[in-house]
């Protein structure tokens, strides 16, 4: 397993290098640039601007350049300054010698910040609202898909899928307004908007407390946000314990005389949620990376708008930062899917 | 010997999307103490599907058991509360399936599957449970048991499996084996040895067993009884020697013809039995064996025969004697 976690972890690598390319190709042949704006700078100062950031230079060497700086790590005798060209996400001194890895660049749309800071502070942020979203996702999702298998074609069966159904066609920019509207404005249970955890964060990314003034603003936004995928997970659990309790095996467990309860909890489950598993690493990507409109809607400081504006403002190194990240969130999403596949069926072994 | 089992007029019907389909059609018979019968008939003919019946493992819906009885012990399994049914099923009355493969559960392992019997009816715990899996395997012939208890199915060979399969089918020694092809999923070989391991456990635990094939050839050293289906009846039903030099049913004479036989000099094709086993959608009023018979005669055709008694312990459902070829007396 180890040789396997491994393996993928270049095959990471790779992946990361072939969407780098693609995405800097991409957005260097959409005409436009990042300092054409609808009032024109002189082009005096456009120059300037570019020959700073080093835009001026061929592609090549611009690619290049943005690779060394992000994969490759730095070195110092002395202490690297706190300018956006010395920033990182990695900085840490080891035997006297400063080292720094991983430097995304400044954003060229708010000049005074740098990727590296949209990914201390506001990426966290959008992992909580996408976990907590796929939390949802699941906790309503495996239950509802579970009694409507078990109670087929009767009315739980009807108003589970009824529920799923209602969960994929309502979309966030409806769902969302409503709960404001009942939960915040009518019933005033929740604040409206914000959200409630700050930096620093837990490995880079959790919230260090996890009280109410967490939770209550970390209710309706993942509903919303979760609500749609609990509903392909209930559709998915459905359809996948319907699928086990027709094999074989399900029924040589009730011919020892196991109880249905029994029959259902330690023969038909573990093996219905293989599939259901499967789609959760793609979900949580999907989650995590899809949190625009919900972060909009309830006023939370995610990433999402940080990565729906910098392509409509060709903000180079954001759109390479957050294309980046979410590359590496879909095949570490995926690996840990690949982990719990083969704890959940002992017949797949990697290696 | 006295009766251990006793089926009378079993009938079971699936709902289906073509028709009602009649799997059983008034099955009857009864298993004696220590007994083993055999159950023969070609795919689909219902043997499966009455023995599944009595235990109520049929899946409802679309199957429905419509009539009979099957008494045990004085009680009617078809009759009894779910929770009663549940306490025989796999302590009293065992199973064993065709397919070792899918019927095993993928993601638990052998020694969880097989002790799991022992839990439920048995009271014993994990530990104790293990144990006498172990020795439970250790006695169908798998080498190093107790090391192989934490294994997954998928690491046994079809044979290995079915002879776990029977372990955990003997471990709260019932009273009553059925085994539900247990060989057809297996080499040739293979099947051999399985048999053999079924009569020495039959020896030693005493068990009585009903013995579903489409061989005959392979119950011929086990059974004590066969019954043969065709269309969802039993249509003879003898003791084995009987039905093998004395076959009465036309259907049962055209099975054994179908034989390889090892007295057999001349190599001469092997004969099939022309022709397609029944749609069971509807039931008929005539011999449902009638359209493939080369003896039909015109009764055959307006009156479905009942069994009929040809002999001491020997019933078949036909209305023409076959060594005359004309209608029985
Ligand atoms: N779940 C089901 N739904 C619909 N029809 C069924 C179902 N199970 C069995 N049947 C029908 O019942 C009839 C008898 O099936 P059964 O499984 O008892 O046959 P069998 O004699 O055991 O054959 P085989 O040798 O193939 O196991 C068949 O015609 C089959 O189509
Ligand atoms: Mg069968």
């Amino acid at each position: 397993m180890g040789r396997y976690v491994a393996r993928r972890l270049i095959y990471l690598f790779v992946v990361l290098f072939a969407v780098s390319a693609i995405t800097f190709g991409l957005m260097h042949a959409v005409p436009g640039g990042p300092f054409d704006k609808e009032k024109a700078l002189p082009a005096e100062i456009i120059r300037n601007l570019e020959k700073r950031y080093h835009l001026d230079e061929p592609l090549l060497n611009q690619y290049l350049r943005y690779v060394k700086e992000v994969f490759v790590p730095e070195f110092s005798t002395t202490k690297f300054s706190s300018n956006f060209e010395d920033d990182a996400l990695f900085k840490f001194k080891i035997g006297g010698v400063y080292v720094k890895w991983m430097n995304f660049g400044p954003s060229y749309a708010s000049r005074s910040r740098t990727v590296n800071d949209i990914f201390r502070q506001q990426l966290p942020i959008s992992i909580q609202l996408g976990l907590m979203a796929l939390l949802v996702a699941i906790i309503i999702g495996m239950p509802l898909g579970i009694i409507a298998a078990l109670k087929q074609n009767t009315i739980f069966d009807y108003i589970s899928m009824s529920v799923a159904i209602f969960g994929v066609s309502v979309p966030v920019i409806i769902l969302g307004p409503v709960l404001i509207w009942i939960f915040a404005v009518t019933l005033k249970w929740l604040p409206a908007t914000g959200w409630g955890s700050k930096p620093p964060y837990l490995l880079g990314f959790l919230p260090t407390s996890m009280g109410w003034n967490f939770f209550k603003y970390a209710i309706m936004p993942p509903v919303a946000l979760g609500l749609a995928s609990s509903a392909i997970i209930a559709r998915l659990t459905r359809a996948s314990l319907l699928q086990v309790v027709r094999e074989d095996y399900v029924r040589t467990a009730r011919a020892k005389g196991l109880q249905e309860r029994l029959v259902i909890t330690r023969h038909a489950l573990k093996n219905s949620l293989i599939p259901v598993v499967t789609i959760l690493g793609p979900m949580f990507a999907a989650l995590v990376t899809g949190t625009f409109v919900t972060e909009t809607v309830f006023g939370i400081p995610g990433m999402g708008k940080y990565f729906v504006i910098s392509i409509t403002n060709r903000d180079y190194p954001v759109i390479m930062g957050t294309i980046l990240l979410y590359a590496v969130f879909l095949v570490i999403a995926n690996l840990i899917v690949d982990i719990l596949y083969a704890y959940l069926d002992p017949r797949i072994r990697y290696d | 010997m006295a009766d251990l089992l006793t089926v009378q007029g079993l009938e079971t019907r699936f709902r289906t999307r073509e028709g009602m389909v009649h799997a059983v059609n008034g099955v009857s018979f009864a298993l004696r103490e220590g007994e083993t019968l055999g159950i023969v008939g070609e795919s689909g003919c219902g043997k499966s599907v009455s023995v599944l019946s009595m235990l109520r493992l049929i899946p409802t819906p679309p199957g429905k058991v419509v009539a009979g009885s099957a008494i045990y012990q004085g009680k009617d399994l078809l009759k009894m509360t779910d929770e009663e049914i549940r306490q025989i099923r796999g302590s009293q009355i065992s199973m064993v399936f065709q397919d070792p493969m899918t019927s095993f559960n993928p993601v638990l392992t052998i020694g969880r599957q097989v002790a799991e019997p022992l839990e439920i009816h048995q009271g014993y715990n994990r530990a104790m449970a293990y144990e006498r899996a172990a020795e439970m395997l250790n006695m169908v012939g798998i080498p190093r048991a107790k090391e192989r208890l934490g294994d997954y199915p998928h690491q046994f060979s079809g044979g290995m499996r079915q002879r776990v399969m029977i372990a955990m089918a003997l471990i709260c020694t019932p009273q009553i084996l059925i085994a539900d092809e247990p060989t057809t999923a297996l080499d040739v070989t293979i099947q051999a040895q399985i048999v053999e391991l079924v009569k020495r456990l039959r020896d030693e635990l005493g068990m009585a067993i009903i013995w579903i094939t489409h061989d005959l050839g392979i119950i011929a050293g086990l059974a004590d009884r066969v019954n043969v289906m065709y269309g969802g009846y039993i249509i003879e039903e003898a003791p084995v020697k009987e039905l093998y030099t004395n076959p009465q049913h036309p259907y049962t004479i055209g099975l054994l013809n179908s034989l390889p036989r090892m007295d057999e000099t001349d190599h001469r094709r092997l004969a099939s039995i022309d022709g397609l086993p029944p749609v069971l959608l509807e039931k008929p009023g005539y011999c449902p064996f009638a359209p493939r018979c080369h003896l039909a005669v015109e009764r055959c055709w307006n009156e479905n025969p009942s069994l009929l008694r040809v002999g001491d312990q020997h019933t078949t459902a036909c209305w023409v004697d076959p060594g005359t070829g004309r209608e029985r007396q």
